[in-house]
């Protein structure tokens, strides 16, 4: 966690996750190439060059957050990787809109849903590929979703999806995907198709909280998409020792699902009174916003000190852990605790 | 997290312009299977699709549980193993990795 005391997380610190083995190790320029097909008028094979010098060239910091984040911390446990809350991370990402590339092919009537696929294949034929869809309305007028080929200032690292990875900012990791391949437009919901990765997996209660009571099972399911409001306090590390009456500066970020953080607030009594903080600078309503305040542990002792954040439209955190069967979603309000002397 | 950073710190990016190749990392030693009956088997097919850290940081769970884990990686990931090697897995699974 000691990354999260800042907004922009490092490339050899970012997480790395996949689906399907084996996973793409190398890659050539010279030969590697973006196809977009499908429901389009002009089928296209783009390589790295005419990515960047045929379509204008946009930014945006957005936080890349895995679906299961903190699933380790469901009770009951669930199967699935055991994350902490490592499965994040805030980059600036720079590359082409993916509507300049779809308007470059001409999306023809009728088109549903885009569907993307990247160079991890699974070893044998009866292992389902790694491909997500988004709904054409999501993506077509989005600027912000972009075909990325820049991390941070420097090409993308191979395992955080180089040569380019498509970039959803606000929505789940699962829909970045990474070293892209092919984009496809289809003419019916994805899902229709035998699709693993669309249905069953990746979904989570079709409710508002996008939870059911811990243990059972929702009746009806949607893909998972937008990502809940979070917040960390990172710095003092959790157990750093701390003087009675010595202030330290709290530092930590939050994040939200791209309405923007509107503020984030601190207890040190257990939740019953809330101080609000200072935020750091604003990166976009994708990004990790930093915040910090200055603190004074009152008494010796254990001391616990949490934190939420409020986004722009008022969406803030629990103070019970919600709970799915894949234990996505996690924002409870989180805690750090302090041995004080 | 500090698993995803020892990953990608010892990963040494490398090439020339254009061409891009890493070399991935050795399995975790904390990723190991416990030894038994079985255990065998269970490293030799796990392993075709995903490494054994996956398996050993799941919550314990009974037979029932591991069953429904291993027919999820048949049926729906397309694991090919017979009916003799995925009795044999879940039995193990269910023996070290028990409630």
């Amino acid at each position: 966690m000691t990354w999260f005391d800042r907004a922009i997380t490092p490339n050899e610190a970012f997480f790395v996750r996949y689906h399907v083995f084996p996973i793409p190790t190398q890659v050539d320029l010279a030969t590697w190439r973006l196809r977009v097909g499908g429901h389009v008028d002009r089928p296209l094979e783009l390589s790295m060059d005419e990515l960047k010098t045929k379509f204008p060239a946009a930014s945006v910091t957005a936080v890349n957050q895995c679906s299961g984040n903190s699933r380790g911390r469901s009770s009951p446990r669930v199967l699935g990787g055991q994350w902490g809350d490592g499965a994040m991370g805030n980059a600036e990402w720079v590359g082409c809109r993916l509507k300049d590339v779809l308007a470059a092919a001409g999306v023809r009537q009728g088109a549903a849903e885009v569907a993307f696929d990247g160079l991890d294949k699974p070893a044998f034929p009866s292992v389902p590929d790694f491909v997500k869809s988004l709904a054409l309305a999501r993506v077509l007028d989005d600027p912000n979703v972009i075909v990325a080929y820049q991390m941070n200032g420097a090409p993308l690292p191979m395992l955080n999806g180089f040569p380019a990875r498509l970039v959803v900012p606000g929505w789940y990791a699962t829909y970045w995907v990474k070293n892209l391949s092919d984009i496809t437009v289809v003419d019916k919901p994805f899902e229709q198709y035998w699709q693993y990765w669309m249905k069953p997996a990746y979904r989570i209660p079709d409710n508002p909280c996008g939870c059911v009571e811990p243990g059972t099972a929702p009746k009806a399911t949607v893909p998972i998409h937008r990502m809940n409001v979070r917040s960390f306090l990172v710095s003092p590390a959790p157990g750093a020792r701390l003087a009675a009456g010595r202030p330290v500066t709290l530092k930590g970020i939050a994040f939200d699902g791209g309405y923007g953080i509107r503020e984030v607030e601190i207890s040190d009594d257990g939740g019953s009174t809330w101080r609000r903080v200072s935020l750091g600078r604003d990166l976009g309503p994708y990004a990790f916003r930093e915040w910090s305040a200055a603190w004074t542990p009152p008494r010796a002792g254990a001391a616990r000190v949490m934190v939420r954040a409020f986004n722009r439209i008022g969406e803030s955190q629990g103070t019970e852990p919600l709970w799915n069967p894949s234990g996505y979603l996690r924002n409870v309000i989180e805690s750090v605790e302090y041995p004080v002397g | 997290m500090t698993r995803v950073l020892l990953l990608a710190l010892v990963l040494a990016a490398a090439g020339a312009a254009g061409a891009e190749e890493i070399t991935l990392p050795p399995d975790h030693p904390y990723g190991a299977l416990k030894p038994g009956p079985g255990s065998e088997v269970a490293q030799r097919s796990c392993v075709l699709c995903h490494s054994t850290d996956y398996i050993v940081r799941q919550p314990p769970g009974d037979a029932k549980q591991w069953d429904g884990v291993v027919t999820k990686m048949i049926k729906v990931f397309g694991a090919p193993l017979s009916d003799a090697d995925a009795r044999t897995i879940t039995d193990y699974l269910a023996r070290q990795y028990g409630k």
